[in-house]
């Protein structure tokens, strides 16, 4: 019997250490994911400096409010303020896990409501270099992992690893990650285009925690390698748990938009 | 009395401060290619617009108030120069329902070239003659939301007629319509009480939309009417109408599928139309950001020539680019044609900002071929291109 669990406790070390790093890379992104759970609802406000090759500067300014949902992907409800010819445009989103999220436009001028075409989430969001996939409710599902190395960034211990997208429709092939070993936050992450070849790097700065547990970048700044362009995304005003319910996301409350 | 001086004064900036300001001022300029069929029209002409919104919401969002006027101002026709209140509101909204109290603006419809079912507000045509400039409506509104759906209900008090182009109007009929000389089927005239219900929902990649609507049609017939002077001109006739309306939308991947149907009862016809196709885009095109969009619709109408839209029996096709760049450059590029005459309007829409706070807008219609049948025969010198430059606050 004694040789038995000897026997046994050889075997489960062994099976541990033979964690492959497919296996501990959907870990992490599983603790991630775990740790960002239960922040309930949030509003705060949005900038986005763009900056082209010249260094020449256009400013975007949003509202966003998010909802929490059990066993989906979360709600949103982003609400534009500048430009201020696209003032008052709303875009309403319902991420899901697996199947295509349903998103839905408002355009002011017409009243009207426009659902739509989720897939196409590769293309830029209102010209930054922040895609629509980027910006979007990251699920666990929406991607297949694997562990590269632990490393340093900054000082800071931190996991190595790359996530591969499952949608076919995404922009990327891979993309590479720095996780916070400590805090299990991503610091920096590379996005790596169809060809393969580096596209963008976003980097986190600036966290701070929130309800003594999520924690928040300030800024988070996006640099295509490519085209010389970049983004400046600052976060404001961040509140969580103010009371936001399902009726504040329904494509009738788009149309009551300040 | 310094006392009341001092209140008042305070009472006006709290509510000054309260009250958000937004809107846009534009210089519009009109050249026509051809000269007018009618000698009394002009050449070429500019105006200018202003379109502010004030909003005021209080109570954490739940109760807002709504001052959104328009007016334009056009060197040479008298009826394009205009001013309208395009919403003046009072908005109440609980967990699951919305009441509306004033005047109002209301959208329907999925489809891109035609606008079918949208029948709440009235068409201000002097403005473009695409039909997407709408008319103040004064209602009352109350919607509940619940898990199978939306349901809106309106009391609709008060009609307001269609603007027309004037005397010196481009483009316009031949001959002109004249709005004073409109007359109706109610006793009540534009007083009738109108009344509207709609039930829409969405469930998965379906969007769905079920209404009714029963009162003073929005679209006009029209009669020739002689005036004193002796020039013949079109009267417009609205006639009481009971419509039932579907619109849907199929959301599958990078391909949108639209209809639109209704069916219409009135004393003088009963009938149905439709209109519905496809946008397909294709993001990312030719390894840059931007996106390219085809879009494809019919537009079908059981009346045929009797019909008083010329899109009856027509085909629209069109190109959608949209740079995804930080000046928002897009540019629709179409075609509706009549597969039975012939009769073609091409047209071109392109947009972009400039620097922060203003906006280029650039529009070419043309009418080509246009044959005798059509309704847009008396639009066959028209064809013009349009310049606006707006400047937004």
């Amino acid at each position: 019997m004694k040789k038995l669990l000897l026997v046994l406790l050889v075997f489960s070390a062994f099976s541990a250490m033979a964690e492959t790093p497919e296996e501990k890379g959907l870990a992490i992104a599983r603790e991630v994911d775990a740790r960002d759970t239960g922040w309930g609802d949030f509003r705060a406000s949005m900038s986005m400096l763009l900056k082209n090759r010249h260094g020449e500067e256009s400013l975007r300014q949003m509202r966003v409010k998010g909802l929490e949902v059990e066993n989906d992907g979360d709600k949103s409800l982003i609400v534009f303020d500048q430009p201020r010819d696209v003032k008052g445009t709303a875009l309403l989103t319902f991420s899901h896990k697996v199947k295509d999220d349903d998103q839905w436009l408002y355009l002011p001028a017409l009243k009207r409501v426009k659902r739509i075409a989720s897939r196409n989430k590769s293309g830029p969001f209102m010209g930054s270099e922040f895609a629509f996939e980027d910006l979007a409710s990251q699920e666990v599902e929406k991607y297949t992992y694997k562990f590269i190395r632990d490393d340093e960034l900054d000082g800071k211990p931190v996991f190595v690893m790359e996530r591969y997208p499952v949608s076919k429709y995404s922009g990327y092939t891979r993309q590479l990650a720095w996780i916070d070993r400590e805090r299990y936050i991503p610091l920096k992450i590379e996005f790596y285009d169809r060809k393969n070849a580096l596209l963008k790097v976003l980097v986190f700065r600036g966290y701070q925690q929130y309800l003594d547990k999520y924690w928040r970048a300030d800024e988070m700044f996006m640099d295509n390698k490519q085209t010389g362009k970049s983004t400046l995304l600052t976060w404001k005003d961040y509140q969580f748990r103010t009371g936001l319910k399902d009726s504040d996301f329904t494509r009738n409350s788009l149309k009551r938009i300040r | 009395m310094k006392w009341l001086t001092g209140l008042l004064l305070s009472l006006g900036f709290s509510l000054a401060g309260a009250w958000e300001l937004s809107g846009n001022a534009a210089i519009e300029g009109r050249g026509f290619f051809q000269d007018p069929l009618d000698s009394r029209q002009y050449d070429n002409d500019y105006s200018l617009s202003l379109d502010p919104e004030w909003a005021h919401e209080w109570d954490e969002g739940r109760q807002s108030f709504v001052l959104h006027l328009f007016g334009r101002l056009d060197r040479h026709d008298d009826e394009r120069s205009h001013w309208d209140v395009r919403e003046l509101q009072w908005i109440y909204a609980g967990d699951g329902w919305e009441t509306r109290l004033g005047i109002g603006k209301v959208y329907w419809g999925v489809t891109e070239a035609m606008h079918l079912v949208d029948i709440i507000n009235q068409t201000d045509l002097v403005e473009n003659i695409d039909g997407e400039q709408k008319l103040g409506q004064p209602m009352a509104k109350l919607s509940l939301e619940r898990d199978w759906g939306t349901l809106d209900f309106f009391l609709l008090p008060y009609f307001r007629e269609r603007t027309f182009p004037g005397v010196e109007g481009r483009p316009r009929t031949q001959p002109r319509i004249e709005p004073d000389q409109a007359f109706y089927e109610s006793s009540r005239e534009e007083r009738h009480l109108d009344f509207a219900a709609r039930w829409s929902h969405y469930i998965g990649e379906w969007d769905i939309g079920l209404s009714y609507f029963r009162g003073t049609g929005r679209d006009p017939l029209f009669v020739p009417r002689l005036l004193p002077g002796g020039e013949v001109v079109l009267a417009p006739y609205y006639e009481i109408i009971d419509q039932a309306s579907l619109d849907l939308q199929a959301t599958l991947g990078e391909w949108l599928w639209k209809l639109e149907v209704m069916y219409r009862d009135s004393s003088s016809d009963r009938f149905t139309a439709a209109t519905g196709g496809f946008e397909y885009t294709r993001v990312g095109i030719f390894d840059s950001e931007a996106d390219l969009g085809i879009v494809g619709e019919f537009m079908l109408d059981e009346r045929g020539d009797e019909a008083t839209t010329p899109f009856n029996h027509d085909l629209f096709a069109g190109l959608r680019w949209t740079a995804n760049d930080a000046q928002s450059l897009e540019i629709l590029f179409g075609a509706i044609v009549d597969w039975e005459n012939g009769s073609t309007l091409i047209n071109l829409e392109a947009s972009r900002r400039l620097g922060q706070d203003y906006r280029l807008n650039v529009q070419l219609r043309s009418w080509v071929n246009a044959d005798k049948n059509d309704l847009q025969y008396g639009f066959r010198q028209d064809s013009y291109l349009q310049v606006e430059l707006a400047r937004y606050f």
